[in-house]
C-alpha cells in the first residue's frame, strides 16, 4: 500500500508536511520487505537532521537497516512508543508507527523527493 | 549458486532466498519470528538438502573415523549418532559433523555445506587405512521436522513403527509414505524432532506428503533465518561463525566432544599442548539488558577493557531480548567469565550496551 499524499525517499522513507512539520516514517513496502521489526534507535528531540544523511537505524531479526532523513530540520517530536513496542512500525507504517516530526528548513527539498506513483515504479524496479 | 531439489517448491512458497555457503537457500517464507515459535510450540518443516553427506565404508573404515574424531567412535553401535568434531594437526577444527553408525565399517558422515569439499579432501587425505570413501551429497536430500508436533506428524506416514520410540541420537531405516528413508531422531533447534535422509529423486515426494501435514497441525515451513535463531536460542554452534580451522575446541566450550583419553586421533597432540600451556580464549553466552541487538563481529568490553568479539547474535523470538555466543579473553588469573553475574558491555554503532553473561542453552527444551 502506497499513500497518495505521502513524498517518498528511494531509501523507502516516507514524509508527510503539514505546514513546516514532517512526519517521517518507512513505507508498507519497506516494513514487509524488512519484517519481524524488533528494535528501533532515534535521535533525541533537539537533533538537527540533514537530507539524505542517516538520522537512526532499524532492527529486524536478520539484520539492521539505517534510516535517512527525507527532509533537512530539527527533530522536535520522537514517538518514544517505538522503544518498547517497534512491532508497531511492521503494524502501523503509516500511523502509529511514525519515527519523528521535524520542522522543517527548507520546503524546496521536498520537490527532491518521489510521489505515489514515481515510487511505486521505483519499488516494481528495485522488485525486478 | 548451487539449489536443492526442492528450489522450486520453495519458489511456488514465495520464500525469501538468500546466499549461504555457496547455496541458493530459503531465507524465510512468512516471518522469521513466527516460523521461530511455530517449531517451539507446534512444529516446522526445513529442507536442509545443502547439508553434505560423506559415506565411509569397507575394511578399514571403523579406524579412519576414529582417528579423524575428536569424540569417540568407538563407544557408537549401529543405529547410533555421534556429535562431533574433526580437527587439524594444530588442533583447529576443520568441521562439526554428525557420523552415523549403519554397520560395522560402514558411516555416513553429516557435514557442513561450505564444507563438503574441504571434509572430502580432509577424509581423503587421512584416509590410510583403505577405506572407501564417497561423497552421497548430491544424490541425498535432508528433509527435517522438528517441533512438539513432529511425532504425531512422522507416525501418520510411517504405519511400521512409533516413532517416538526411536531415541534421541538414535536412526533407523525405513519408509515414509512409502519413501526409503533414513530416520534419525536428531536436529539443530533443540526441540523434539527428526531429520529424514531420502534420495535426491524422491525429496519433492516426500515434502509433498509432510508439507499438508505439517500446514493442518498450524505449522510453517521454516527457512534459513529461524533456524539460525533456534539453534541460537538451543545453545548450539555454527561453523563458520563461532568456530573455524583456526579456533580449538576448548575455545568454543565443546571440551566433552573431545575424548583424549586412551585413544589417538587427529589433532590430539596439539590439544593436548594447548591445554597444557593453557587456553586463552573463551566462549561464553550473553543477554543483552536493554532491546539492542548485537551482531556477530561486534565488540565485547569488560569495564572499559576490549576482551573479545561476538560471534554469533540474533534477538530470541522466545526470550525477546537479543542473545548470542561471544569469544573473550581468558586467564587463569583473572576470574572466571564463566560466572554468570558478570556484566560485559557490547559496542553498538559506537555506543557501549549492558549485557550479562548467561548459561548456555539460553532456553531449556525438550529433545
Amino acid at each position: 500500500m502506497i499513500l497518495q499524499n505521502l513524498k517518498y525517499m528511494e531509501s523507502h522513507e516516507w514524509a508527510k508536511q503539514e505546514g513546516d512539520i514532517v512526519t517521517i516514517g518507512i513505507s508498507d513496502y519497506a516494513q514487509s520487505e524488512i519484517q519481524d521489526i524488533v528494535y528501533v534507535e532515534l535521535p533525541e528531540v533537539g537533533t538537527e537532521l540533514t537530507q539524505k544523511t542517516e538520522f537512526g537505524v532499524i532492527e529486524s531479526v536478520k539484520a539492521a537497516f539505517d534510516l535517512y532523513a527525507p527532509v533537512s530540520g530539527e527533530v522536535i517530536a520522537v514517538n518514544e512508543s517505538l522503544l518498547d513496542a517497534p512491532e508497531q512500525v511492521n503494524e502501523s507504517p503509516y500511523d502509529d508507527g511514525w519515527f519523528l516530526k521535524i520542522r522543517m528548513t527548507d520546503d524546496s527539498e521536498l520537490d527532491a523527493l518521489l510521489d505515489a506513483e514515481s515510487y511505486q515504479a521505483h519499488i516494481e524496479a528495485e522488485h525486478g | 549458486m548451487k539449489r536443492t531439489p526442492l528450489y522450486e517448491v520453495h519458489k511456488n512458497l514465495n520464500a525469501k532466498f538468500t546466499e549461504f555457503g555457496g547455496w541458493e537457500m530459503p531465507l524465510q517464507y512468512s516471518s522469521i519470528v513466527k516460523e521461530h515459535l511455530s517449531v517451539r510450540s507446534l512444529v516446522g518443516l526445513f529442507d536442509l538438502s545443502h547439508m553434505g553427506e560423506i559415506e565411509v565404508s569397507g575394511q578399514g573404515a571403523n579406524e579412519l573415523v576414529q582417528k579423524l574424531s575428536t569424540n569417540d567412535a568407538s563407544r557408537l553401535s549401529d543405529g547410533r549418532v555421534l556429535y562431533t568434531l574433526f580437527c587439524n594437526e594444530t588442533g583447529g577444527i576443520v568441521d562439526d559433523l554428525l557420523i552415523y553408525r549403519q554397520a560395522d565399517n560402514h558411516y555416513m558422515l553429516v557435514v557442513n555445506a561450505a564444507n563438503i569439499e574441504k571434509d572430502l579432501a580432509w577424509v581423503e587425505t587421512c584416509n590410510d587405512t583403505g577405506a572407501e570413501v564417497k561423497d552421497l551429497s548430491q544424490d541425498t536430500a535432508l528433509i527435517a521436522l522438528q517441533g512438539p508436533k513432529s511425532i504425531d506428524i512422522l507416525n501418520l506416514f510411517v504405519p511400521e513403527r512409533d516413532v517416538s520410540q526411536i531415541s534421541f541420537f538414535r536412526f533407523v531405516v525405513d519408509k515414509v509414505a512409502r519413501i526409503p528413508a533414513i530416520i534419525s531422531r536428531t536436529g539443530y533447534t533443540g526441540e523434539t524432532g527428526f531429520e529424514l535422509y531420502v534420495n535426491a529423486s524422491t525429496a519433492e515426494d516426500l515434502w509433498k506428503v509432510l508439507y499438508p501435514a505439517v500446514i493442518a497441525a498450524e505449522g510453517h515451513p521454516i527457512g534459513l533465518g529461524a533456524r539460525d535463531t533456534l539453534r541460537l536460542e538451543a545453545g548450539l554452534r555454527l561453523y563458520g561463525m563461532d568456530m573455524n580451522d583456526d579456533t580449538n575446541p576448548f575455545e568454543v566450550g565443546l571440551d566433552r566432544f573431545v575424548k583424549l583419553k586412551n585413544r589417538q586421533f587427529i589433532g590430539k597432540r596439539a590439544l593436548l599442548s594447548e591445554k597444557k600451556k593453557g587456553i586463552t580464549k573463551q566462549m561464553i553466552g550473553f543477554q543483552m539488558l536493554d532491546r539492542a541487538v548485537a551482531r556477530p563481529g561486534y565488540t565485547v568490553y569488560q569495564q572499559g577493557k576490549h576482551i573479545g568479539n561476538v560471534t554469533s547474535g540474533a534477538p530470541s523470538p522466545t526470550l525477546k531480548c537479543s542473545i548470542g555466543f561471544a569469544s573473550i579473553e581468558s586467564s587463569r588469573h583473572a576470574p572466571s567469565c564463566r560466572n554468570t553475574t558478570q556484566n560485559i558491555d557490547i559496542e553498538i554503532r559506537g555506543k557501549m550496551h549492558p549485557a550479562k553473561i548467561v548459561k548456555v542453552p539460553f532456553l531449556s527444551t525438550g529433545t
